[in-house]
């Protein structure tokens, strides 16, 4: 079976879904840190998917590259929030900062 | 600069300097802790400065006899080419210099000090225009002014208190005003008039005169209202400036005329720059340098005058217009000399204080109105010189009468001042230029003294002003008494006539100087009664006149220092004025008796003489004007005919108040009607107020009328109309403007509320939302965009 333009995007479909229902579901805020990675990743898939199979040339892989450097930014920008914020409520139940709600 | 002008210049500032000295530091050294308000140095002030221009002025007069190559002694030979040579300048273009003045014939110095402005050809200037008119102008108001000014240091003593007691005033509980002390201010006044006075003599074009005119009028005012809180004294004040615009109306009617037919307000070429263009004042154009007025006809028959124009042309103005401007230059002249009709001022400013009464309303700014109207000989044609000799000659006799009844001692000399000045217009409108003159330096003289003598009366009986209540003053106060005589002997022009007794016509008389100068003017007025018969009312009127002044003076000298005391009460509290004020009463006297020494023949007549414009008969005009030599053959008959009248009225007072035979209670009695008329005045007073007053406040009312009726109702109701509209403008601003701007702000807020519950702050909702929403804008997206694109 011939690995198709669509198989790949099925992937990152499933894991971009998968990544949205954990940062929708998981009240550990690392568990949503990792769903936001898939998200990502997802979008990464699709990105050098469609590089491959269309005549986009490398823009999609240099598009994929910023995203990884963006994602690990993201990443120790976000686990330092998530430090300070068990540092004041120790835990890291998302659920329990919502202080700022209306 | 010529020397005489630099010495009159510096005469002339130097009482500004004064004045400028006492308002800006008077107050202050006044004022000063430690009870310096005592400080008399303001009045030091004053004379200093006032002395100075004195001596000035007298050095300037000096130097001017031998620039001006004047003869004091004997009768000049007055002819065609002595005044001829006087606006010679004006038609042969000569450099004159400055230095070369002196050798030229020129009688006259005239520069310019200041130009101001220039519009177009119109010049603004502070020019001076110095012949002998001016020199013995300055000489006289300057030496007055001393006197007058060392008379005040006495007079106004009282004032040099901080609690003065103005016992004329009352306030509401009843007492007596009291208020600080005005020595400094008084003086500062006097020191601002002198300035203006002599401003008005210097003056080289009309409108330095106008100016210095109406400087001279607010100080008569300021000087007038000196009792401010007297109403008597601001009304009069008032009064004083009021009926002076009058005059000045038409004063600058006249200017008007001028400037815009002769296109210079200069009265003369200046011939004291080296390098200034020969450009004609009004004086040589007006008149020819043989005081000629070219008259023409045109060819509608419309009488003209033709004059010569800086640049060489021959231009006209209407002849009529000419007499509208001098008639105009006059009026101004009636106004400040409170001739008929505008006399009524005068009576009423003897309420400032009598050194006031004395240099302002006697010596020398009334008689400012005779020294224009002698300036501008050369511009009056021979309707307006009839105008001035019929309005003399109406107020001098409307003013003696009046003096006649009066018993305010100082009301007596205001009239009596009006009268004389009557008898200066009259000589000046006969054509007589240098006997109205003559009459005018002498009458400044005795009357200056005669007023100040009455101010010595006043004061040693304590502010007591009327006639009847004094008598036999003379052994309290014999200075006074006898400088007084001396003064009224001038006015009535009393003498021992040596020439008649000796037969030899150069002998001199005995006599003082009111009897040179009325003579002169009595004497003008025949000769003229002689030429021109159907005008010889205006030669009885002086003659008579000169009874009546006669009569005047002597009943006031009896009333006041001859025959028994009648107020024992006050004659008792009487004295003798200190030495202050006598001193000057002795020094004036001095002048009443000598100024006019020599008559025709001596130094004051012949300096005055050398001012003199020849003025020819205007062809047409229908009257002769004397000339001098005219003059001099009825001079011994016209002297001899005023002497007997003065003599008679001069007797008629002794048998009335020293002899009471004819009894004057008696005759006042009999004559209960004219003396009730000539005490208020010939009712001029009320004649103005019936014609003039009234008038204006009817239709003063009717306008006041009309602005509250008319003008103020249509003002309410604009303004009532427009509060309404207000209102509804208010209403629809509340209900429909302001409640939708509310009701959209409501329904913003109530949306905002509503969707705060949304925001719960519970992170994986917002990630549910997040991504409904992305599914939703995808369903959307890929439903409904191709349906769009269909449509």
């Amino acid at each position: 079976m011939e690995v198709t333009l669509n198989h790949y995007l099925l992937i990152g479909a499933v894991m971009f879904v998968s990544g949205v229902v954990c940062m929708a579901t998981k009240r550990n805020g690392i568990a949503v840190l990792m769903g936001v990675e898939l998200v990502l990743n997802g979008a990464n898939v699709n990105f050098v998917a469609f590089a491959r199979y269309t005549n986009l040339g490398l823009d999609g892989q240099i598009v994929s590259l910023f995203v990884i450097v963006l994602a690990a930014a993201e990443a120790a920008v976000a686990l330092a929030i998530a430090l300070n914020f068990y540092n004041n409520h120790q835990t890291i139940d998302i659920d329990q900062g919502d202080r700022l709600h209306g | 600069m010529d020397i005489k002008a630099c010495l009159l210049t510096t005469a002339w500032l130097l009482p500004l300097v004064g004045f400028a000295v006492e308002v800006f530091g008077g107050y202050w050294s006044h004022h000063a802790p430690g009870g310096r308000f005592k400080s008399r140095l303001a009045a030091y002030l004053s004379v200093g400065c006032i002395g100075g221009g004195f001596l000035l002025s007298l050095t300037a007069l000096l130097i001017g006899l031998s620039d001006f190559e004047l003869s004091l002694w004997g009768t000049p030979e007055h002819g065609t080419e002595h005044a001829a040579a006087q606006f010679a300048v004006a038609d042969t273009p000569h450099a004159a210099g400055s230095e070369s003045h002196g050798d030229t014939d020129a009688k006259y110095v005239s520069g310019s000090l200041y130009e101001l402005a220039r519009f177009g050809n119109l010049r603004i200037a502070i020019d001076y225009y110095i012949d002998s008119l001016t020199l013995v102008m300055f000489t006289m108001v300057t030496l007055i002014a001393t006197c007058i000014h060392v008379f005040a240091i006495g007079y106004m003593d009282d004032e040099r208190t901080e609690d003065h007691v103005d016992h004329e005033v009352h306030t509401a509980d009843g007492s007596h005003l009291h208020r600080p002390g005005r020595y400094y201010r008084f003086f500062a006044y006097l020191s601002l008039f002198c300035f203006s006075m002599l401003g008005l003599v210097l003056a080289g074009n009309i409108f330095m005169v106008f100016i210095f005119w109406e400087l001279v009028g607010i100080c008569s005012y300021l000087l007038i209202g000196f009792y401010v809180e007297r109403h008597s004294a601001s009304t009069a004040a008032n009064k004083a400036f009021i009926v002076n615009r009058v005059g000045d109306f038409g004063f600058i009617i006249g200017l008007m005329i001028l400037i815009t037919s002769f296109g210079t307000f200069n009265f003369s070429s200046y011939n004291d720059h080296a390098n200034s263009p020969e450009s004609p004042g009004l004086f040589q154009m007006a008149r020819d340098s043989h005081g000629q007025v070219h008259v023409a006809e045109t060819n509608d028959s419309q009488r003209v005058i033709n004059f010569a124009q800086p640049n060489g042309s021959h231009t006209s103005i209407p002849y009529w217009l000419l007499v509208t401007a001098g008639l105009g230059i006059f009026a101004g002249c009636v106004g400040k000399s409170a001739q008929f009709p505008l006399q009524t001022w005068l009576p009423d400013a003897m309420e400032g204080p009598t050194p006031v009464s004395a240099l302002v309303h006697s010596a020398t700014m009334v008689a400012a109105g005779v020294y224009l109207a002698g300036r501008f000989f050369p511009v009056f044609l021979p309707e307006v010189l009839l105008t001035i000799a019929y309005t003399g000659a109406i107020t001098l006799f409307v003013a003696a009468t009046i003096a006649v009844v009066a018993t305010d001692i100082k009301r007596v000399l205001a009239y009596s001042t009006i009268s004389q000045l009557g008898y200066m217009m009259l000589a000046i409108g006969l054509g007589g230029w240098i006997a109205g003159l003559f009459h005018l330096i002498t009458h400044a003289f005795f009357k200056s003294l005669m007023f100040l003598a009455s101010g010595s009366v006043i004061v040693g009986c304590h502010h007591e002003q009327e006639m009847p209540r004094m008598g036999g003053l003379r052994k309290k106060m014999p200075v006074t008494a006898y400088t007084m005589l001396v003064g009224v002997i001038a006015i009535c022009g009393l003498a021992i006539p040596l020439h008649w007794v000796t037969g030899f016509s150069g002998g001199w008389d005995i006599a003082f100087s009111g009897y040179h100068s009325k003579d002169a003017i009595v004497a003008t007025a025949l000769t003229y009664a002689n030429l021109n018969p159907i005008h010889s009312l205006l030669f009885l009127a002086p003659l008579i006149t000169a009874g009546i002044t006669a009569f005047y003076m002597f009943r006031l000298w009896f009333y006041t220092f001859a025959g028994k005391p009648r107020d024992q009460e006050l004659y008792d509290h009487c004295h003798e004025s200190p030495r202050v004020m006598t001193i000057p009463l002795v020094i004036l006297a001095f002048f009443a008796m000598f100024c006019a020494i020599g008559g025709e023949g001596g130094p004051l007549f012949n300096l005055l003489g050398a001012s003199e414009t020849h003025v020819t008969d205007v062809a047409g005009s229908g009257i002769d004007l004397p000339t001098h030599s005219d003059i001099a053959q009825f001079h011994g008959q016209a002297g001899m005919l005023a002497l007997l009248v003065a003599g008679l009225g001069a007797l008629l007072a002794y048998l009335m108040y020293c002899r009471r035979q004819p009894d004057p209670a008696l005759i006042k009695r009999q004559f209960a009607a004219t003396h009730e008329f000539l005490v208020e005045k010939w009712r001029f007073d009320e004649l103005y107020d019936v014609m003039f007053v009234r008038p204006v406040h009817v239709v003063a009312s009717w306008f006041s009328g009309f602005d509250r009726r008319v003008l103020d109702g249509i003002l309410h109701w604009i303004a009532r109309t427009g509060v309404t509209v207000s209102a509804w403008d208010r209403k629809f601003d509340e209900g429909v403007i302001d409640r939708s701007i509310d009701w959209v702000a409501e329904k913003t807020q109530d949306v905002g509320r509503s969707l705060q519950a949304v925001q719960t702050g519970r992170l994986r909702q917002y990630v549910m939302f997040i991504a409904l929403g992305v599914v939703t804008l995808f369903v959307l997206i890929f439903a409904l965009f191709p349906l769009f694109l269909k449509a």
